[in-house]
């Protein structure tokens, strides 16, 4: 394969949230994101697939610029997110990410109570006024994690006392209560067991109807699920995007193909 | 698996489990060392030493004679000038009366301390009707008194007393005229020359000021050098340079400090010598090092999944480390400092560069009072040639023993209270 390829599929989209337009990734010297071109539309779920190293976790942390605190890392191209570069001189990395939100790994809560999780990202970006509309956030933000009712009555215990899947669920709660637009997931399930993985993906369908919902996810049937969309990265290269449905049933090239059916991954 | 193998590995299983039970065995004799060189420092310490906590006093009886003591009066002013000396020897030559001569007099007065007169003087100002009646009265007894009594009774070998003072204690002693008690004095006095009046009240406060000092210069430097290194600092040349310096800088003999600190903060900056302030200062400088390492390994272990969700809802640089990494980091940071800390309190040769080794008496109340600190009056101490100075060296090293156990315990209690599992 060229340096010079196409991606199949559709890639462009009717009503674009975030556009990248040939974006390029180096760590250092490596080159690991070749000239990805993809819009992502508004309030669609969005599926990163593709085998381990092939570049959708880097992507997906371009998008709100978490890659900043790597200092070998260095990105071309364009991102757009409503039109404007987040990339571009005037942009704060603070504000972006307080549009585009996160949710990691391994469930990451702070080591303080399930409340101060929650209102953390409103204090410090100054969203409350007062002690009640703060309350207010906490149990909204909760309440669409689906986290409410099994907390309510011990917000002020330790986040980390929940379990796995609680914890992923107080993150998505410690994420939305931003009010972001975006919500960025990074394989949000594969540290979870299949019933809390099962009550994730339920969260990621409810919520799509507010927000834009990017997934990197390494298991195949959690995309056909989940998403809208799906794409497919190899080595760096963005080689396939298109509705879920087509990417999983006719898929439009050979690697695609390959990986969808178990052949390597 | 064929027979022969399974032989192969049942014999190398002994080989190694022989091994296993020697390492477990070295082990625990290397642990037995230790404890047992522990124990011998302690108990030897501890013998010697718990004997400087205890005064020998001598009942004697005393008129308080209005006209020999020269007071019109019963202030507080007036009874400090009276002539208790007088008072004493009188006292003295009535419970003597066959002492005549000029030296044996002299050896007489020698029973009781110098000292003793503050406490007739406290005495009578506690009660002012004694004045011109005659009581009996517990007086601190001399240091080579206290030293016979709490040493010498058996085998008088080697005591300061002469025949006739043995004759006259194990007199008092048939009278039930002599006790022993709790020695005050050692925890509200400072230095002195004789050996029953000197204490530790000025090297403890001492020390204590001189730590104080020492941490609040060297605390907020060393986490706000090491949040700067490991959080905000370019990975650079320079900062590379800056790390190999500061791991330098730990390995420096402390007497090297000592020399800047006469040079930088006497003779240039002219602070006052002897004082808590310069030492603090010395000290800082020997520390700094210590804590920058620690704060710097305890900020690098914390996980970098708290940075990233941080990070992720939008929190800024130092958002992130102020409201996440130090204090998660904390508890390691504290224990950097404790120990920092811990080798301060006991650095004698930096402190005497800058004239802590002075002979001082007042107890400092201010951190540019001349002063002396725990260790160096250790060392003061051990250099004395009165056999008295003995159990107060001993004495000095179990406070400061109880005053580093103290310091440890309060770091153990803050590091629980702070330590918070992620």
């Amino acid at each position: 394969m060229s340096d010079n390829y196409v991606t199949v599929g559709a890639p462009t989209s009717a009503d674009p949230k975030i556009t990248a337009d040939g974006v390029s990734v180096f760590y250092g010297d490596k080159q690991a994101i070749f000239d990805v071109s993809l819009d992502i539309g508004k309030n669609e779920v969005i599926a990163f697939i593709g085998p381990s190293g092939c570049g959708k976790s880097t992507f997906l942390r371009t998008i709100n610029r978490m890659n900043d605190t790597i200092d070998t890392c260095r990105v071309s191209g364009k991102m757009l997110l409503e039109g404007q570069d987040i990339y571009g001189a005037k942009v704060d990395p603070v504000e972006l990410r307080a549009r585009v939100g996160m949710v990691f790994q391994k469930p990451n809560p702070f080591p303080k109570s399930i409340y101060e999780n929650v209102a953390y990202g409103p204090k410090i970006h100054g969203l409350a006024r007062n002690r009640i509309e703060l309350d207010e956030m906490v149990e909204s933000s909760l309440q669409k994690a689906g986290l409410w009712n099994e907390v309510k009555d011990r917000l002020h215990t330790p986040g980390i006392g929940l379990s796995g899947g609680q914890q992923q669920r107080l993150c998505i709660a410690r994420t939305i209560a931003v009010n972001p637009e975006v919500i960025l997931m990074d394989e949000p399930c594969s540290a979870l067991d299949p019933i809390a993985t099962a009550r994730i993906e339920e969260l990621i369908a409810e919520l799509s109807s507010n927000y834009t919902i990017v997934v990197v996810t390494h298991s195949m049937q959690q995309a056909a699920r989940i998403s809208n969309r799906t794409a497919y990265f190899h080595l760096g290269k963005l080689i396939e995007v298109d509705d879920t449905n087509t990417v999983f049933t006719s898929p439009g090239h050979k690697l695609t193909e390959d990986y969808i059916t178990g052949r390597f991954g | 698996m064929t027979n022969s193998n399974l032989d192969l590995v049942r014999q190398s299983l002994k080989k190694r489990h022989r091994r296993e039970r020697r390492f477990k065995r070295l082990g625990m004799l290397a642990i037995l060392f230790a404890v047992s060189a522990l124990v011998i420092l302690l108990s030897d310490v501890f013998l010697k030493g718990y004997k400087a906590f205890i005064q020998t006093e001598v009942r004697i009886e005393v008129s308080f004679d209005q006209q020999l003591l020269g007071v019109d009066e019963l202030s507080a002013e007036a009874l400090r000038g009276a002539n208790w000396n007088g008072v004493i020897k009188s006292s003295l030559r009535e419970m003597y009366p066959d002492v005549t001569r000029r030296a044996d007099k002299r050896k007489l007065y020698a029973l009781v301390s110098e000292s003793s007169q503050w406490q007739l003087a406290e005495q009578l100002e506690a009660n002012p009707q004694w004045l011109n009646e005659t009581h009996s009265v517990w007086l601190r007894a001399s240091s080579d008194v206290d030293m016979w009594y709490k040493y010498f009774q058996e085998e008088s070998v080697g005591t300061r007393l002469n025949e006739k003072q043995i004759a006259w204690t194990e007199g008092l002693i048939e009278q039930d005229s002599m006790r022993s008690v709790f020695n005050r004095i050692f925890f509200q006095n400072g230095a002195s020359r004789n050996p029953e009046e000197a204490g530790i009240r000025g090297a403890l406060i001492g020390s204590l000021l001189t730590l104080l000092v020492t941490f609040s210069v060297s605390f907020p430097i060393a986490v706000a050098t090491a949040v700067y290194l490991e959080e905000f600092a370019p990975k650079n040349r320079f900062t590379q340079f800056v790390e190999v310096n500061i791991n330098n800088l730990a390995a420096v003999p402390s007497i090297t400090f000592g020399l800047l600190g006469l040079a930088v903060f006497l003779q240039w900056f002219g602070m006052p010598r002897s004082a808590p302030l310069v030492g603090g200062l010395v000290l800082s400088l020997m520390t700094l090092p210590t804590i920058i390492i620690a704060a710097r390994a305890a900020i690098k272990s914390v996980p970098p999944s708290i940075r990233d969700a941080a990070l992720g809802l939008g929190a800024s640089k130092t958002q992130v480390v102020f409201h996440h990494v130090v204090p998660l980091a904390m508890p390691g940071i504290l224990t950097g400092t404790i120990i920092g800390l811990a080798q301060a309190l006991g650095e004698t040769a930096p402190l005497m560069m800058i004239g802590m080794v002075a002979f001082i008496v007042d107890v400092p109340s201010t951190i540019t009072d001349p002063s002396a600190v725990l260790p160096v009056q250790i060392f003061l101490w051990s250099d004395a040639p009165e056999r008295g100075y003995m159990e107060k060296t001993s004495g000095a090293i179990l406070v400061l023993l109880m005053f580093l156990m103290v310091m440890n315990a309060f770091a153990v209690w803050l590091r629980k209270r702070l330590e918070k599992r992620w």
